[in-house]
């Protein structure tokens, strides 16, 4: 008997989404078959990897992280332009760490004023992330996005309970794209975005965050959810479920046990930034795997990592 | 592939003589399509029939066993390409591999890896399940050190093409039903030789999707069916499209010539890069590698990986739980402090491992949280105020303790107000948010 490849023609494909605007702008999405299946078909874009940076210097971060970006950590745009210039990210993630009322609770205006000096410094595509406090997070997107009007960033993310602000500044005043955020449950991210689509937002400027996890702590119901997702926006053509998806890695995987937990408390784990690393690259690849079509890092080293699987998993690298 | 009726009332002999119960050869074939009513019921069936019949209901994907006693582990037997569609049942196994071109210092350095690299998570028991070892010239240097690795106590795998080396590894090893991953297409009838007479699992070599369809075709010719087949070592695109074909060809296409499991060699993949090559090593969890070769193990690559794999191989029907009770460590006394939890299992595990870590007596309160996680009980309503007053109310601790101090998840400190309402009397502290600052908090709590 002859080989007969099996393979499924599906009959939906995810949209593609552009971010950023100029020489630099960057698409998403645009797949037809399974992810990184490109022996099937189109793949669309090869997924897009961002680094992270935050808009304080960042106490919680592992000191051989911050060590890299002395000396700019203090000017969020300075870092961001060092981070394009040195690791050559495809996006930006700038994350307001610093407005979490939580924390140091900084003004909107404060905000905007770094959003502003980041995107002067940097021409690559802008994902915004906020605090994960609806009410401070519906304020920010809303003035940020008034602030940089026509860069076309990504606004990450609109909640159940803030999509309607969020929505109407971000994409339907100022054009920008929204990422829907919801709790790794399929029915909830089609709800959310069919909301978005009554309030007027278009299909073509929305992407998903289907929720994110790092391995080893839930991570199963993540990657499910996932599966789940695309296949019913190829197989079934469900055009509700047809966003590309953008995955934080970094927020998850470097506040576990298996990357935080010190040389001191478990001495024969080893080096803690060899782990930390470790662990974000292995979430990272897993989402990946998953059908994230961006996804956001925090180690340059991760950076490098994910850019050389996606080359060579797709077939187009050297190996 | 199930047969139809049809198919099968070609396999009767068409006499309906109604012996098996039926009235037409016909009416019982339909039964036996509908799994109603076994073959064996009509007593004309030849033996031809039956073994046809057999062959046609037996899994898609063969399960292979590797190692012999305490050490078995089974490899394949998957049914579906999704987790949420079944169950994955034989997590992928990892190995580390050796070969005859290291020297004595790295020999050394990797088996004193493997043994290091032994650890509890939730309830498992984490370590390298395989020693690969690969045949690159030196015969004496191989045999020397596949004796030396015994001592690990390890499955073998053995990576040779050369069917003299092969012969020698293989017969020091024989009895612990190791896998020998060489045969090809230049090779295979000495190597299917090799691997009957000595009962090992062979393991396929072939540069893509349709030499190795033929490999196998030629292998099953030969009566051989205990196989593995390499997904790859070269390329990684290429690797990851057969290790995909594999899995999809018999389980879609229900063709049962790629119904084996896979080795995937994520080590020479990623060229010496530890990082690709963890980012491999997770791919391959999830996307259909049975054995994952490594280049060595250390936490920094095992933590991640093992992880994942305990995460992608569990029942996606049912989150693992714990009984809803008061649990005690070391010896809590009437003024020791009460930690609130959940019966999900993995927090459980992770927070009870920590409490232990911290030498400290307590009282641990998981109520009934449905089996979630902190926040997503919380958010699904399972963990209030009331759930948690409730359980400490039914608990007996009250009238146990004369100090009455309830601490909180840091991550639902919002429910702080609320119970100090419902639990009078009590001293409700907020506690860390990772379960990993739980010793240091609890070492400096009075
Ligand atoms: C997996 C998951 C699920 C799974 C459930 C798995 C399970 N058995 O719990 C599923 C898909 C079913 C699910 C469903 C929902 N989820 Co959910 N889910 C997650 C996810 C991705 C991981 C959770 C996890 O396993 N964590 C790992 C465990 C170990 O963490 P943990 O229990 O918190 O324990 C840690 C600490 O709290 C600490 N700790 C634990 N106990 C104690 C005790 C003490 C004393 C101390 C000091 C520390 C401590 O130790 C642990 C390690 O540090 C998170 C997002 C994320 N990345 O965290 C969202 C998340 C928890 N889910 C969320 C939500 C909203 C939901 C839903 C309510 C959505 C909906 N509207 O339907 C549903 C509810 C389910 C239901 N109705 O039955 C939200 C909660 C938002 C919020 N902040 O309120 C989250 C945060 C996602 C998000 N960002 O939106 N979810
Ligand atoms: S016993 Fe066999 S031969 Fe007789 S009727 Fe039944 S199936 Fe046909």
């Amino acid at each position: 008997m002859a080989y007969k490849k099996a393979a499924k023609k599906y009959s939906g494909e995810i949209r593609e989404v552009t971010l950023g605007s100029g020489d630099k702008a960057v698409a998403i999405g645009g797949k037809n078959v399974l992810p990184i299946h490109s022996f099937d078909g189109n793949v669309g874009n090869p997924p897009k990897i961002g680094l992270e940076i935050v808009d304080i210097v960042p106490e919680d971060w592992h000191d051989d992280l911050k060590k890299i970006y002395d000396g700019v950590l203090e000017d969020t745009a300075e870092w961001a332009k060092f981070a394009v210039d040195n690791f050559a990210p495809d996006f930006i993630c700038l994350r307001f760490a610093g407005a979490d009322p939580d924390g140091k609770n900084k003004s909107v205006e404060e905000c905007v004023e770094t959003a502003k000096k980041v995107a002067a410094a940097v021409d690559l595509p802008l994902v915004i992330a906020g605090t994960k406090n609806v009410e401070k997070d519906e304020k920010l997107f809303s003035a940020v996005a008034e602030a940089l009007a026509g860069e076309n960033v990504l606004i990450l993310s609109a909640r159940e309970e803030n999509y309607k602000t969020v929505g109407a500044a971000g994409a339907l005043a100022y054009k920008h794209k929204i990422a829907a955020e919801t709790s790794v449950d399929i029915n909830l991210a089609k709800q959310l975005n069919i909301l978005m689509n009554q309030l007027g937002v278009q299909n073509e400027d929305l992407v998903m965050n289907v929720g994110s996890a790092a391995v080893g702590y839930g991570f199963e119901y993540l990657s499910s959810t996932m599966d789940r997702i695309i296949l019913a926006a190829l197989g079934q053509n469900d055009s509700t479920l047809q966003m590309p998806i953008i995955t934080p890695v970094s927020t998850e995987t470097w506040t576990v046990k298996e990357s935080a937990a010190s040389e001191d408390d478990e001495p024969a784990w080893g080096s803690s930034i060899e782990r930390a690393i470790q662990m974000e690259v292995a979430t990272a690849a897993a989402v990946l795997v998953s059908g994230a079509d961006a996804i956001i890092v925090r180690h340059p080293k991760s950076l490098a990592t994910m850019k050389t699987f996606i080359s060579n998993m797709l077939g187009s690298g050297l190996n | 592939m199930a047969l139809s009726g049809i198919e099968i009332f070609k396999l009767t002999p068409r006499k309906n003589c109604k012996e098996c119960g039926f009235p037409t050869c016909m009416a019982f074939a339909m039964k036996v399509a509908s799994g109603a009513v076994e073959i064996e019921k009509c007593p004309h069936i030849s033996a031809e029939a039956k073994e046809k019949l057999a062959e046609a209901t037996a899994p898609l994907m063969k399960t292979v066993k590797i190692g012999t006693g305490d050490y078995e582990h089974a490899l394949g037997g998957e049914t579906v390409l999704f987790r949420h569609e079944k169950t994955f049942v034989n997590k992928t196994l990892f190995a580390v591999q050796f070969s005859d071109a290291m020297d004595d210092d790295e020999l050394a350095r990797r088996m004193e890896n493997i043994k290091k690299v032994d650890y509890e998570r939730i309830g498992e028991q984490m370590h390298v399940e395989i020693v690969a070892v690969k045949y690159t010239g030196n015969r004496s240097r191989y045999l020397d050190i596949i004796k030396r690795l015994k001592e690990l106590q390890k499955i073998f795998v053995l990576v040779c093409d050369d069917v003299d080396a092969a012969t020698e590894a293989a017969a020091l090893v024989k009895e612990t039903k190791p896998v020998l991953v060489g045969a090809n297409n230049d090779n295979l009838e000495e190597m299917v030789k090799l691997a009957k007479e000595s009962g090992i699992v062979l393991g396929l070599n072939a540069p893509g999707v349709e030499e190795m369809y033929a490999l196998v075709e030629k292998t099953h010719q030969l009566g051989y069916k205990e196989l593995i087949l390499n997904a790859g070592s070269e390329n990684m695109a290429k690797t990851f499209e057969n290790a995909v074909e594999f899995r999809r060809t018999a389980l879609v296409g229900q063709d049962r010539t790629f119904g084996y499991p896979s080795i995937v060699f994520v080590n020479e993949l990623a060229k010496g890069d530890s990082y690709l090559q963890t980012a491999l090593a997770a791919t391959f969890i999830m996307k259909y590698g049975s054995i994952v070769v490594l280049d060595d193990i250390t936490y920094a690559n095992a933590l991640p990986l093992f992880a994942l794999r305990q995460n992608i191989f569990t029942d996606p029907q049912k989150p693992m739980r714990v009984e809803p009770k008061v649990y005690e460590f070391a010896n809590p006394k009437e003024d020791s402090p009460v930690l609130v939890t959940v019966d999900f299992a993995l927090t459980y595990f992770v927070v009870s491992g920590e409490i232990e870590r911290a030498k400290v007596p307590v009282y641990l309160l998981v109520p009934d949280a449905g089996g979630l996680s902190v926040l997503t009980s919380w958010a699904a309503g399972k963990l209030s105020a009331g759930v948690i007053a409730n359980a400490i109310k039914s608990s007996g601790l009250e009238e146990k303790l004369n100090r009455k101090r309830l601490i909180l998840p840091g991550k639902v400190a919002v429910l702080k107000g609320d119970i100090e309402e419902e639990l009078p009397g009590w001293e409700i502290i907020v506690g860390p948010s990772e379960a990993m600052q739980i010793p240091k908090f609890l070492n400096e709590l009075n």
